[in-house]
């Protein structure tokens, strides 16, 4: 574990980037350092690794001050990755990734070897093996910076803001290969971002640090998100945290309606049966299940329904596996106002009005507070069930 | 008789391809005192660049230097080198040397303070000790500008070490001098002609090396400067 002691980091001209800052790392898990420019994030990372040395306080790895050993052997103990990668230019994707075992004395053969094998496991073609950092797109570039840093399979990562220069699409597709990598490795992540949302997503605990170097509040993000500790966490959070905490709620405990489906060859039958299920549109799909559109009962009438007189349907979710934050977005995007729920094949399974999502919202809520006030103390571990948004 | 005439009949001239005063003698004694003031130059000038850009302290104080250097001139220094020292290499080498190591050290430095800094600081945060961050980090990138100032030194040099026949010295400024002297034109042009060619020769050199030094991941980004 990492445990940062009440550390300072005061600069000669007077400015204290850090002030007395106390914050315990759990293990094998992503703890992001979030806040705006000049909150000290970038600095308090640095010292971990000693790139900045404190003028107060300690910091123990695994309750050794990182002082202790020489600052070299305690950096190639940690996986550093910086924003545009930093790659070496002059150097293949290869020995770029075979950098630190090479440092550390492994074989070349061995350290390539090695590299093949974090190229596949951070989604890079082998085919890149011999190409030069230029040759590459800024995301590929960060993916070998990530592996770059994993090479010699170090316990911490240490990650400054890395994601923050590539457009959004890639940085999700990063930010998913970070969540699905972790899953596999369980390393020890320190993560700067000055990005909440990418803080909420990826962080198991968040530290939201404020100008001057002072810890806001240090709490998993859907306490974050709930229970803001004071006005400023509130407002660096946005205005649409209350959404955005919906997130952290599955949509398991919809209730999803099957009468309103009907598929396109239906017959006469089928759609008067789902036209007594008494809701004001029927969902159409094709042979195979899937949505194709809404209507409304009366227009329907057996072997005639016709997919360009329907009702576009929106964006469907995924019942189960997707938050009452995405079930929700669907049903507001759907002019019917009811939510699409399809399996992960894309087969409807299933549609829901706003009416109910909004209960489901409620009762979440109240579930949420039921066991706040069961845990009088919040539990520093108690990792939040965190499902995609 | 136009120039072309001159150049013909003097390379033309088998009398001046052999002995002490034939055009391999001479073209030899002129790599010698160019090798060696550049050798000279480069052994002071590149550690102190390389250092002085790897710290980032001291740019100003260099700048002020390389300025005071370039406005002596190389003539009058070495005549008044020889008249200190009397007879001997040192009067020829000072000048060159001084002529040499403006060019090298500024771009030296420059090249190093242009160093991306990311992977650098990548570089330190991965635990790599500092001189390897010089020389495996900052060096290899450097290289195409550090090349282009050892080249401009050494055309330099190439020019002016004919000046080394004024004091009674060989080298290819002994056609130049001798011929102005003798009022034998054919030998001035053909002099001229060949200290162009090694200019030339010279040029290609560092062409070569820098295809053969300079990662092809580095030659590509810094198209313009790069290799020599």
């Amino acid at each position: 574990m990492i445990r940062i002691d009440s550390v300072t980091k005061r600069y000669p001209d007077g400015t204290v980037a850090v002030d007395r800052l106390s914050l315990e790392i759990p293990d094998r898990s992503i703890t992001v350092l979030v806040g705006p420019s000049g909150c000290g994030k970038t600095t308090t990372l640095r010292m971990i690794n000693r790139m900045v040395e404190p003028s107060e306080g300690t910091i123990l790895i695994d309750g050794v001050d990182s002082r202790q050993q020489p600052v070299n052997t305690l950096r190639r103990s940690m996986g550093y990755v910086i924003q545009n990668a930093g790659l070496f230019q002059h150097r293949t994707i290869l020995d770029n990734i075979a950098t630190v075992p090479r440092m550390l004395g492994w074989g070349k053969e061995k350290s390539r070897s090695r590299a093949r094998e974090l190229m596949e496991r951070v989604g890079l073609d082998a085919t890149l093996a011999k190409r030069y950092p230029y040759q590459l797109s800024g995301g590929q570039q960060q993916r070998v910076g990530v592996a770059r840093a994993l090479a010699a399979d170090p316990p911490v990562l240490l990650m400054d803001e890395p994601f923050s220069a590539v457009d959004p699409v890639v940085r999700k597709g990063l930010q998913d290969e970070l969540l699905r990598i972790q899953e596999e490795l369980g390393k020890t992540i320190v993560f700067v971002t000055h990005d909440i949302d990418e803080a909420v997503k990826l962080g198991t605990m968040v530290a939201v640090m404020r100008t001057g170097g002072k810890l806001a509040q240090f709490a998993p993000p859907a306490e974050l998100l709930s229970r803001p500790a004071d006005a400023f966490v509130e407002d660096f959070l946005g205005a649409d945290r209350g959404i955005r905490r919906l997130s952290f709620f599955p949509s398991a405990g919809l209730d999803l309606l099957t009468a309103p489906i009907v598929a396109v060859d239906a017959t006469a039958e089928q759609i008067t049966a789902a036209g007594a299920a008494d809701t004001p549109y029927l969902l159409v799909t094709d042979a195979d299940g899937r949505p194709l559109g809404w209507s409304e009962p009366r227009d329907l009438t057996a072997g005639e329904i016709t997919a360009d007189r329907l009702l576009p349907y929106g964006r469907p979710f995924v019942a189960v596996t997707d938050s009452l934050r995405a079930a929700l977005d669907c049903a507001v995007l759907s002019p019917t106002g009811w939510a699409v729920a399809v399996d992960t094949s894309g087969r409807a399974t299933g549609v829901v009005p706003q009416q109910a999502i909004g209960e489901a919202i409620r009762g979440a809520h109240a579930q949420t507070a039921a066991d706040e006030a069961r845990d009088a103390e919040p539990d520093e571990d108690g990792k939040a069930q965190k499902v995609a948004p | 008789m136009n120039v072309l005439n001159f150049i013909n009949s003097f390379f033309s001239d088998n009398a001046h391809w052999q002995g002490y005063d034939g055009i391999p003698t001479r073209v030899g004694e002129h790599i010698q005192y160019t090798l060696m003031a550049l050798g000279i130059a480069a052994a002071v000038g590149l550690p102190v660049g390389l250092l002085t850009g790897h710290t980032g302290r001291g740019g100003n104080t260099l700048a002020l230097i390389a300025t005071s250097a370039r406005a002596l001139p190389s003539f009058g220094l070495m005549v008044l080198m020889f008249i200190l020292l009397g007879l001997g290499m040192a009067p020829v080498m000072i000048p060159l040397v001084v002529l040499a190591i403006p060019p090298i050290l500024v771009t030296t430095y420059e090249a190093m303070r242009s160093v991306d800094p990311a992977p650098v600081d990548a570089a330190r945060g991965m635990g790599m000790a500092e001189t390897a961050v010089l020389f495996r980090v900052e060096l290899p990138v450097a290289l195409p500008l550090i090349l282009s100032g050892l080249r401009s030194a050494a055309i330099q040099i190439v020019s002016t070490a004919t000046i080394a026949a004024y004091v009674s010295f060989g080298g290819l400024g002994r056609y130049i001098i001798d011929g102005l002297y003798q009022r034998n034109y054919e030998k001035v042009v053909g002099g001229a002609t060949l200290v162009a060619a090694m200019a030339l020769t010279t040029l290609g050199l560092f062409w070569a090396v820098g295809r053969l030094a300079v990662s092809p991941g580095v030659r590509r980004r810094s198209a313009g400067g790069a290799a020599g």
